[in-house]
């Protein structure tokens, strides 16, 4: 006898504990296996780029702050390094220090949450989450001594940063970089030697090298799936050039090897700002610019390995006061691209953990 | 193997659970200090200073301040209305950084929640009213880290004399 | 009879004030009196536990998660059950429209009903057992897979696909797990020569969990997939389908749910402490309270478990079970009848045979399961018709591995 079976159609979200925002799965599954995926995004979409083109250069900053509310450091120098790139404008020594310690400072938080929600989307109550989020407030608070804010910090400007580090800043910086090994070794604890997790993430949402080129990923998940390939060294910016650091790279691309490149990118990231820390020059920290400045009439694309992959920010402009029209290439909206093709024929679990694996933010999905 | 690694993950969380303090506050009784550079709700605005120029309002990204300005007798301008409307406001800083005279400053609180969305359209009046009792946040004016402009005594002392007199200076009670 | 004694064999001795009271009347009256009264005590007993329980569960995640948990309501938030519970209480009960109204209620009424009559046959004490079944083994195993029927119906009444999806997992895992949980009791029946509790009680000189430490780490996992706690929550995995078999409940019918969560656990808890950790025996204290430690113990380790653990897949835990699990269990029945047989009495140095054997068998049954199933496959990627994904197997180079 044999059973008949009906595919079911499951909507994962919008409203769902591990999608990660207002993200939507169009799951049509048999049984637990998923025979279908299909992703409906846009729900947290602002029109950022349009905004944008009504916005001077200086007032993009706290536009990006809000594209992937994890990393908005990271967005900042995206943004600021486009505008600089076609304005041709000098950025102080001492502001290029303060850009990389924010930007890896910035890794640091948002790699801690990414690990804390791949294991809370694998079912832990919540444990690593909350230790993860300690790390990163603290992160925060440093933000926050220099900039006045949290999350929407709005730090960078074309030709340097707001203002200098307040004095406590570095004292603070050496405290938590001596307190951050240990950390990462208690997540490692939790983690990367767990028989339930690595069960778990092994072999699942498999991305094979080609695939990852192909679909044109980013990042940790063009990492995890073997390839050698960091904008910090392969197309420095910025002054990513004098730092040594090594990139991690997996071998299967499944979930355990984008969650494993990661947790080595904090330590490297660990290891970028102990020498900033020792090498940070005193001096100014931006070049003055006009109010509202304009930049020449042409066009410049700006890209950085920002937490998720290849942040780029394209930027034409007319000569005017705001740009003439700006598209964010974010990397979560491109790594998402795959998601159908690395859970089908995976379970509906291995859909949960795989996207969580792919670190979006919505924010920067649907812009 | 063999459940060495789950054993591993169960002392870390004993470990915590016996020997970690809690890193949380307990928000409505104690209270983090903002630092220094914090841009809070309350915005310190000095009139005098103040020559109606309008570079904040269009550095505003959002268009949320509103100025209106008369011409006075001797070649200058009077403000005849101030507006910050907080409903919108980010909090980006923009303005301060904008202002050419140092006439806009970022608050230190944090607590504007209102009953009434008028409350939050913060004018001319209740910013002279609040200027000489406000703490401006040193954003975007790193000498003021550690000295406050308005009395020109050192901050922290402030904060304690302000602590004594335990009022409330959001937004929220006015 | 000093008031020492009294207070020792508290539970028998009241049972005998109760009968004395009512002894003049009639056969059923007797019957009734003392059969209300034992259920009475029993539920007042397990509903009294699952307040304190959640709170020092919501306490101790927060220790373990930096933080401090409630303490608003009452003295460390002492009072946070009771206004959760109100707050429940005042929430309007919503039945979705496609759902099954009765099996719907059903599904909420009946969930608390096999942990309770698991404590029918516990013993709190010498003689201090609601009805001291001589097979009462076999009736705990009996009334506990009735659970899986009353969490299907609840997910079936519900018209829920995350819903339907919980349930079949629940059914899937709480049958499988009743196999290898019932051979690691086997043993235990073996060694003690019984199948009632309180006679396993009775048999251990020394606890069975030094004995036959590998019937007890079967029978742990069982439990806790038995009792739908982390790492085998999946019937109710809130990151995968939100809330399983329970999500179209809300209100105080959600707030049944939870309470049964604890009642399950109170149970596998107080079963555990009786088979493997001397049930009520210990020195100086009466022994109801020594049982009530001992369960706490179990209900301790649980809850830590759950702080720690992330979830294991559904066909993981099925493979588990059928094949690690089950394999382990039979080995064990097939020594320890060997050592029943030949050193009747259970000598102490069992002991110092059986904690080696159960290590060296894990290890070993480990090994050979590897061997069998080669490499590490794990969830094997279903070919589909319509979907052209290559699947290299080849290391990439670059690799700092």
């Amino acid at each position: 006898m044999t059973l008949r079976t009906d595919p079911v159609t499951i909507n994962f979200g919008p409203h769902h504990p591990s999608t990660h925002g207002v993200f939507q799965m169009r799951i049509t599954a048999d049984g637990e296996v998923i025979t279908n995926l299909e992703p409906v995004m846009g729900y947290l979409h602002r029109g950022c780029e349009k905004l944008s083109e009504g916005r001077t250069y200086t007032q993009l900053v706290p536009l990006t702050d809000r594209l992937d509310y994890l990393s908005p450091m990271s967005n900042n120098v995206a943004c600021v390094l486009a505008a600089e790139k076609l304005g041709e404008i000098p950025v102080p020594e001492r502001a290029q220090y303060i850009r990389v310690i924010m930007a890896e400072l910035q890794r640091l938080a948002n790699h801690g949450a990414m690990t804390g929600f791949l294991l809370n989307d694998l079912g832990t109550f919540f444990t690593l989450f909350h230790y993860t989020m300690r790390e990163r407030e603290k992160i925060l608070d440093l933000f926050e001594m220099t900039c006045g804010t949290r999350v929407t910090v709005s730090y960078m400007r074309p030709g340097g940063v707001l203002q200098d580090l307040p004095e406590e800043f570095m004292p603070r910086l050496r405290a938590l970089l001596d307190e951050l090994p240990q950390r990462l070794d208690e997540y490692e604890a939790l983690i990367t030697e767990n028989e339930i997790v690595l069960a778990r993430t092994k072999g699942v949402g498999v991305m094979p090298r080609e695939m990852a080129l192909a679909a044109g990923c980013s990042g940790p998940m063009l990492r995890g799936s073997g390839v050698k390939w960091d904008i910090r060294k392969n197309d420095p910016y910025g002054i990513y050039d004098r730092f040594q650091f090594d990139i991690p790279v997996g071998t299967n691309g499944d979930v355990y090897d984008r969650y494993w490149v990661r947790i080595q990118e904090m330590r490297q990231s660990v290891r970028i700002l102990e020498q900033a820390y020792r090498d940070i020059p005193q001096g100014d920290v931006r070049t003055r610019l006009p109010l509202f400045f304009r930049l020449p009439t042409g066009e410049a694309y700006a890209r950085i390995e920002a937490p998720k992959g290849e942040l780029g920010f394209y930027l034409v402009s007319d000569g005017g006061i705001a740009p003439y029209r700006l598209h964010v290439r974010s990397p979560s909206f491109i790594n998402l691209g795959v998601l159908r093709d690395l859970t089908v024929g995976y379970t509906v679990a291995d859909a949960v953990i795989t996207l969580g694996s792919v670190d979006i933010v919505l924010g920067e999905v649907d812009r | 193997m063999y459940g060495t690694g789950l054993m591993k993950g169960m002392a870390v969380v004993l470990k915590t659970m016996l020997f970690k303090p809690p890193f949380t506050v307990q928000y409505p009784e104690q209270r983090v200090e903002p630092p220094r550079r914090f841009r809070g709700a309350s915005f310190v605005w000095y009139e005098d200073r103040c020559t109606g120029c309008s570079t904040c309002a269009k550095a505003c990204p959002q268009g949320n301040i509103e100025i209106v300005t008369s011409a006075g007798q001797y070649n200058q301008y009077f403000v005849e209305k101030f507006d910050i409307d907080h409903l919108r406001c980010m909090f980006c800083g923009l303005c301060v950084e904008a202002c050419p005279y140092d006439a806009l400053f970022m608050g230190g609180d944090f607590e504007n929640a209102s009953y009434s969305r008028a409350a939050l359209v913060v004018g001319k009046k209740l910013l002279n009213a609040a200027a000489p009792t406000r703490i401006p946040s040193s954003y975007f004016h790193p000498e003021l880290d550690h000295i406050d402009i308005t009395s020109g005594r050192p901050v922290p002392e402030i904060r304690k004399a302000e602590q004594e007199k335990n009022q409330d200076i959001g937004w929220a009670s006015r | 009879m000093s008031v020492w004694d009294y207070i020792v064999n508290l539970i028998p001795n009241l049972a005998h004030n109760l009968r004395a009271a009512v002894a003049g009347g009639p056969d059923w009256l007797v019957f009734l009196v003392m059969g209300l009264a034992g259920v009475l005590a029993l539920v007042a007993f397990v509903m009294l536990q699952v307040p304190p329980l959640t709170w020092v569960e919501r306490r101790l995640v927060a220790r373990a998660q930096v933080r401090m948990g409630p303490n608003r309501v009452g003295p460390f938030g002492l009072l946070q059950p009771i206004a959760d519970a109100l707050k429940l209480m005042t929430k309007e009960v919503i039945v979705p429209s496609s759902a099954d109204g009765l099996l719907h209620l059903l599904g909420c009424a009946l969930i608390f009903i096999p942990p309770f009559m698991i404590f029918a046959v516990v013993p709190f004490s010498m003689g201090g057992v609601f009805t001291d079944l001589n097979m009462g083994l076999v009736y705990v195993i009996a009334v506990g897979s009735l659970g899986a029927v009353i969490i299907f119906t609840a997910g079936f009444a519900s018209a829920n696909r995350y819903s339907m999806l919980g349930a079949a997992r629940a059914v899937a895992q709480l049958l499988s797990y009743e196999v290898p949980a019932t051979i690691a009791l086997v043993t235990v029946a073996l060694a003690a020569g019984t199948l009632s509790l309180s006679g396993i009680v009775m048999a251990q000189t020394v606890p069975y969990i030094l004995y036959f430490p590998l019937a007890l780490i079967i029978f742990f996992i069982g439990s806790l997939v038995e009792v739908n706690r982390s790492p085998a929550d999946l019937a109710e995995a809130e990151s995968e389908i939100i809330a399983g078999y329970h999500t179209e409940y809300g209100g105080f019918k959600w707030a049944v749910f939870q309470l049964a969560e604890y009642t399950h656990m109170v149970a596998a808890s107080a079963l555990i402490a009786t088979v493997f950790l001397g049930g009520w025996k210990g020195p100086g204290l009466p022994p109801y309270l020594w049982l009530y430690a001992k369960m706490l113990a179990v209900i301790l380790l649980y809850m830590w478990i759950r702080f720690t653990l992330p979830r294991i897949r559904v066909d993981q835990v099925m493979a588990f079970a059928w094949k690690f699990l089950l394999p382990l269990s039979l080995i064990n029945v097939l020594v320890v009848g060997l050592e029943v047989a030949l050193a009747p009495g259970l000598p102490v140095w069992l002991i110092g045979i059986n904690i080696p054997f159960a290590a060296a068998s894990i290890v070993v049954w480990a090994k050979v399961y590897r061997a069998l199933e080669g490499p590490p496959r794990l969830m094997q990627r279903r070919e589909l018709p319509g979907i052209t994904v290559p699947l290299s197997a080849e290391t990439p180079a670059g690799s700092v591995r």
